[in-house]
């Protein structure tokens, strides 16, 4: 008898489609469906997919109770072995309902779970509750995820041990076991500091907690003379792209003057964004930077002025190091130009 | 970039959908928006509805630029 799994998956992963399908509400499958079958592959008959849940990525981000419901729901009949999502690698909206799934299903129905996805997916963030293979930023790094998500998957059917994230090749969750050292600790202690002195790479034993918390500015005082900032990672650009912002993994953003700019309108505007539907954006750019109401503000006096630039970039598979540094310039150029408080908008 | 916008000494409010994600970020000041494709709209409305429903969002967006938080705040509309 082998274990019986079933695999979560995206529309795009499913090859249902792209953006234009994102809206799709769970659906059932029998079998394993696309990335499925490396698993199916790799388990070499001792384990199969049984079932593949397929949901569109903005309907479980926007849908999140509903679409838990319905999965957990179908989960709990089939009662499998272990529950298996993505890898969803630097997909966004995927990697976060990867990991929030399966938290629900562990948490739940008490099944073992597993997904995989890049460092810097926001899903990853679940790391310390939910195990999660590292893999690449991108689909190509499936050769490599396959293969390490299903050996750890085998290990947590049988209920065997897990060896450290860094053998076992799942990110740190912060539990610790205690085992015996090969060498006592003064000697690879002096062996990490003849390294460094050398520039030679070394890994700590105890690397330090990273918490990149910003404290929150002190509120406006007095909105009727502020200069107030729009900025998006939605994309929004004039028509044409002349920056050429990339519609994914963004190298750079853009600075564009709407002085006298009363509203944006689809002659004029459009968005670079290759992560969402663009249809709506480009029908209305409003509806991603609200030019429009901002103006309308103005007018009333209920701002003081809606600043002459906005500053814009696509936030899609974008380096984090990218966007914080985007954002590092850019802030000190609406710092230097008296802007008061800035509205950033995401998509 | 909120959190590098803050950094600088600039109140930033984020508007977005996913508000989880934003809370992940960083954030302090948040607002929840529409949908994916559309945070500040809604083309199932008519235009006057919508841009109504844009104006709530973005006043929301004002009254937490001048609302004193302590800690990451969601600002339901």
């Amino acid at each position: 008898m082998s274990y019986r799994v079933v695999h979560y998956i995206n529309q795009f992963f499913a090859q249902i489609g792209g953006e234009e399908m994102a809206h799709i509400a769970p659906e059932l499958r029998e079998g394993a469906v696309g990335p499925g079958t490396a698993f199916d592959a790799a388990w070499n008959g001792e384990a199969k997919i049984v079932n593949t849940i397929i949901c569109g990525d903005s309907h479980f981000a926007e849908h999140e109770k509903e679409s838990k419901a319905q999965i957990l729901a179908w989960v709990k009949e089939i009662n499998p072995d272990l529950f298996i999502a993505g890898p969803a690698f630097n997909a966004g909206r995927y990697g976060y309902a990867c990991a929030n799934i399966a938290l629900a299903v562990k948490e739940e129905l008490g099944i073992p779970v597993l997904t995989g996805m890049y460092e810097e997916n926001p899903g990853a963030d679940l790391k310390d509750k939910v195990l999660i293979v590292a893999t690449t930023n991108n689909a190509a790094g499936m050769r490599k995820a396959a293969p390490t998500m299903a050996k750890l998957a085998m290990k947590l059917m049988k209920g065997e041990k897990l060896g450290a994230s860094c053998e076992d090749g799942y990110m740190n969750n912060g539990i610790r076991v205690n085992f015996f050292e090969k060498e006592r600790g003064s000697r690879r202690a002096v062996k990490m500091l003849l390294n460094k002195l050398a520039d030679k790479p070394f890994t700590t034993e105890y690397p330090m907690p990273s918490f990149d918390r910003v404290a929150p500015n002190p509120a406006v005082k007095d909105l009727s003379h502020a200069v107030v900032a729009l900025c998006t990672s939605g994309g929004i650009v004039p028509k044409g792209n002349p920056d050429h912002i990339e519609s994914s993994s963004a190298s750079h953003y853009g600075e564009y003057c709407i002085a006298g700019v009363e509203n944006l309108t689809p002659d004029k505007y459009e968005t670079a964004h290759g992560g969402y539907d663009p249809v709506y954006a480009n029908e209305d750019p409003d509806r991603v930077l609200p030019v429009d109401v901002m103006r309308e503000f103005e007018r009333e006096g209920k701002i003081g002025k809606l600043h002459d630039y906005f500053y814009t970039t696509v936030g899609n598979g974008t380096a984090v190091a990218n966007a914080k540094k985007f954002a590092a310039e850019y802030a000190q150029k609406l710092k230097q130009a008296g802007v008061n408080a800035v509205i950033m908008t995401s998509t | 970039m909120v959190k590098e916008i803050e950094r600088a000494g600039i109140p930033v409010v984020h508007v977005c959908t996913v508000t989880p994600i934003s809370m992940t970020v960083g954030a302090n000041r948040i607002v929840p928006a529409i949908a994916i494709p559309h945070p500040l709209g809604n083309p199932a409305l008519t235009p006057e509805e919508e841009y109504n429903l844009r104006k709530k969002i973005v006043n929301r967006a004002l009254e937490a630029l001048t609302t004193e938080v302590k800690d990451q705040t969601i600002f339901e509309v």
